[in-house]
């Protein structure tokens, strides 16, 4: 491939960046009085800060994981990341009152024409913190809390105490604990029994100043037979230093909830993105995660989904795409701890341009569990010989009642198909484009289609130059 | 790359010549890794006419409508092949696709993800080189659907995936009537059908053919019971040993291709 066509593939849209003009920075690096001083800083109570302190020396003393990418994980500088940057002094709900590059950047990435025509809520939150929230007013007056979670700690301070850290403790593993020590914004979102959020709502974050470390905190509450989507997108300046997205996500779909939490992650490449989810999903609840890695230089991701309670339905749709300089380590986790459960897991992958792409699944069915049903599918898609493919389907099935289905496949786009498009008209690119588009679907058609079509744009940007 | 502008005006400089000619083939050598399959074969089409070309598997046939295609496996050696009197050669495959060359065929290729609706009109465009407005596609669409008696729910379906052979053939002539080309190419689309689908697809090639030139390629006669050919031509080890009427066709229904390749 041409340096030229490596130029157009590099071509990252949302790389660019504002000048830093925090109102505060952390010195770079992480003590245990950088932890103290982001929670005196946020006027936090006791409690929390004795979590975050009991997590930082737990981080300190974990051992960095042996798995995904090693190499990569054992050379972060964590003395070289900014661990909290305030850049305006109070989230606003006005977006006259934000800065105006600010502003600009939210409206470059789509995230304001959104707002204005079909989402029911959104956080935009700047490096550390929330700038800018907003909800529709009916969902308020139906006892929807949504609300950046610094603000949430603040304003439901009984709630987060009864949640924080119970389905993602700090010990669960080092970016875990990280994220515990050091958190700062992310989502607080309640939706009250049977209340049925119908429009989806959306945080996005966005990594601006160099060195960041973003570490936000999103804990999701749907009371009993609500039903909510929750929609994260997140993009980040390119820079030729390393940037940490280290973020924590708890879900608790109690009994007949749904959750369903969409990611459109496209971070830039020297974006490292290790990331910890998972759910709990109560009698007859359902949780769905539906997850894309199409940015990052390295993502560590598998949301993972307890069915605790008989009945429970866990849905897991992920696609990673892999491209020059990438590794995505991805996949789900979904442990079925009562009867009657069943999932459902997707997972798709692009390879290209060297591009490294890793399916790490487990799948569990506990002794108790009876009669509970999974499929699983993966599907790898490797665009060149240059590129690289893993699959790791780890299953613990104790309980002999289970209903399992797993398939695997690795294909390469086949020169009968490209032949087939172009004889319809497309050039080489365009006859890419759409078959990774096909390839997606599965994930593509579980979007709002605004998004489904930006996803699908950005896949066909990622074609540019596959000739040759 | 030859935009609508140039096909116009190549169509213009010819104008109204009473045979406007398509394709011309002359002398034509194809290999296929190394080994020569098309051994000089010469052949033109004017603007109207329907070519059959008929003949034994392995002869040649389907070689010659996938190398006039593009196909990258096949290298042509020798001879000239002009289309809207211009060297073929000097087109890409999608580009030959955007002159208004079309080939349906013989195994279209499964598209996992991709819905025919949406293919069919990113094709439509692709070819047209611009947007194609919503409502006129749809309109477009019905009116070939209804033709083809296809039912809306293909255009949901993923193209190709899961369809039985008919389904499949049936798709490609639905992607020839809306395209509308200047050379329709049908590589063995009347195999595997029954005849209620064999008298759809024709329906479709019919509609197409007065503005096209068309090349037919089949192992049967029962095709030209419903498409009228101009020309029958046998194709024997890779050169058209005989050309004739839709006589020609009954003939070798009759008689099969003994005779012809004794004289071969």
């Amino acid at each position: 491939m041409s340096d030229e066509a490596r130029d157009i593939v590099g071509d990252y849209r949302f790389g660019f960046h504002d000048e830093d003009k925090s109102t505060i920075r952390f010195d770079n690096g992480l003590s245990e009085q950088i932890v103290r001083d982001i929670s005196t800083l946020k006027n936090e109570p006791e409690w929390m800060t004795d979590i975050r302190v009991k997590a930082y020396h737990h981080f300190i003393e974990r051992d960095m994981p042996n798995w995904g990418n090693p190499e990569i994980l054992n050379n972060i500088d964590f003395e070289a990341i900014t661990y909290f940057l305030r850049s305006t002094d109070s989230t606003e709900d006005d977006w006259k009152d934000v800065p105006e590059d600010i502003q600009n950047t939210f409206d470059k990435v789509g995230l304001r024409e959104a707002e204005n025509t079909w989402l029911g809520g959104i956080t935009a939150q700047y490096d550390s913190e929330a700038v800018y929230h907003s909800i529709r007013e009916d969902l308020e007056s139906q006892g929807v809390i949504f609300l950046d979670m610094d603000t949430g700690l603040r304003e439901h301070p009984e709630l987060v105490k009864k949640y924080f850290g119970k389905v993602v403790p700090h010990s669960d593993n080092k970016f875990a604990a990280l994220n515990t020590a050091v958190w700062s914004g992310g989502s607080f979102l309640y939706i009250p029994k049977g209340v049925h959020v119908e429009m989806p709502v959306q945080a996005y974050f966005r990594i601006n100043a160099e060195n960041m470390g973003q570490f936000e905190r999103t804990l999701i509450l749907a009371d009993e037979g609500s039903s909510v989507h929750y929609i994260e997108g997140c993009t980040a300046p390119s820079y030729s230093s390393t940037a940490l997205h280290s973020a924590v996500v708890e879900l608790i779909a109690m009994d007949g909830a749904k959750i369903r939490y969409s990611t459109i992650q496209n971070w830039s490449d020297n974006v490292l993105n290790l990331v910890t989810k998972r759910a709990h999903a109560m009698k007859n609840a359902t949780v769905e995660w539906i997850d894309s890695n199409i940015g990052s230089g390295l993502t560590m991701k598998y949301p993972a989904i307890l069915l605790k309670g008989e009945g429970s339905h866990a849905e897991v749709v992920s696609v990673a795409y892999a491209g020059q300089n990438q590794h995505q380590d991805t996949g789900a986790k979904v442990h079925h701890l009562a009867a009657n459960t069943t999932s459902n897991i997707v997972s798709k992958s692009i390879s290209k341009d060297g591009g490294r792409s890793t399916y790490r699944g487990l799948l569990q069915v506990t002794p108790k569990a009876n009669n509970c049903r999974s499929k699983v599918v993966c599907d790898a898609l490797m665009l060149d010989q240059d590129s690289r493919s893993d699959t790791y389907p780890t299953m613990e099935i104790g309980n002999s009642t289970a209903d399992l289905e797993h398939e695997a496949s690795v294909s390469k786009v086949s020169g009968d198909q490209l032949f087939y498009l172009m004889s319809r008209g497309f050039n080489e690119q365009e006859a890419m484009g759409l078959i990774v588009n096909g390839f997606f679907e599965p994930f593509t058609r579980e979007l709002p289609s605004d998004y489904a079509v930006e996803m699908n744009k950005l896949l066909n940007i990622k074609m540019e130059g596959s000739i040759g | 790359m030859i935009t609508l502008l140039d096909k116009g005006v190549a169509r213009g400089e010819i104008g109204e010549s009473m045979s406007e000619e398509i394709l011309n083939i002359s002398n034509l050598h194809i290999s296929v890794e190394g080994t020569e399959i098309i051994k000089g074969l010469s052949l033109t089409i004017n603007k109207g006419e329907v070519h059959a070309i008929m003949g034994r598997n392995g002869a040649g046939k389907s070689t010659l409508a996938n190398a006039l295609m593009g196909h990258p496996a096949y290298s042509i050696e020798s001879g000239e092949i002009s289309y809207n009197g211009r060297p073929l050669e000097e087109l890409e495959v999608f580009e030959r696709a955007r002159a208004g060359m079309f080939l349906s065929f013989q195994y279209p290729s499964v598209l996992p993800g991709v819905k025919v609706g949406t293919f069919l009109k990113k094709s439509i465009e692709a070819v047209r080189g611009e947007p194609v407005k919503q409502k006129e596609f749809r309109t477009q669409l019905k009116a070939a659907m209804q033709l083809l008696d296809m039912d809306r729910s293909f255009l949901s379906r993923y193209v190709n995936d899961g369809f039985s052979g008919g389904e499949k053939k049936r798709l490609e002539i639905l992607q020839l009537v809306l395209l509308q080309p200047t050379l329709a190419m049908l590589d063995e689309t009347d195999s595997g059908l029954d005849i209620d689908a064999l008298r759809i697809v024709s329906k479709g090639i019919n509609q197409v053919a007065p503005q096209a030139g068309c090349l037919v390629i089949t192992h049967y006669q029962r095709l030209l019971d419903h498409v009228k050919a101009d020309y029958v031509h046998v194709m024997i080890d890779g050169k058209i040993v005989k050309s004739g009427g839709p006589e020609l066709a009954h003939k070798l229904e009759e008689q099969g291709y003994d005779w012809l390749e004794a004289d071969a």
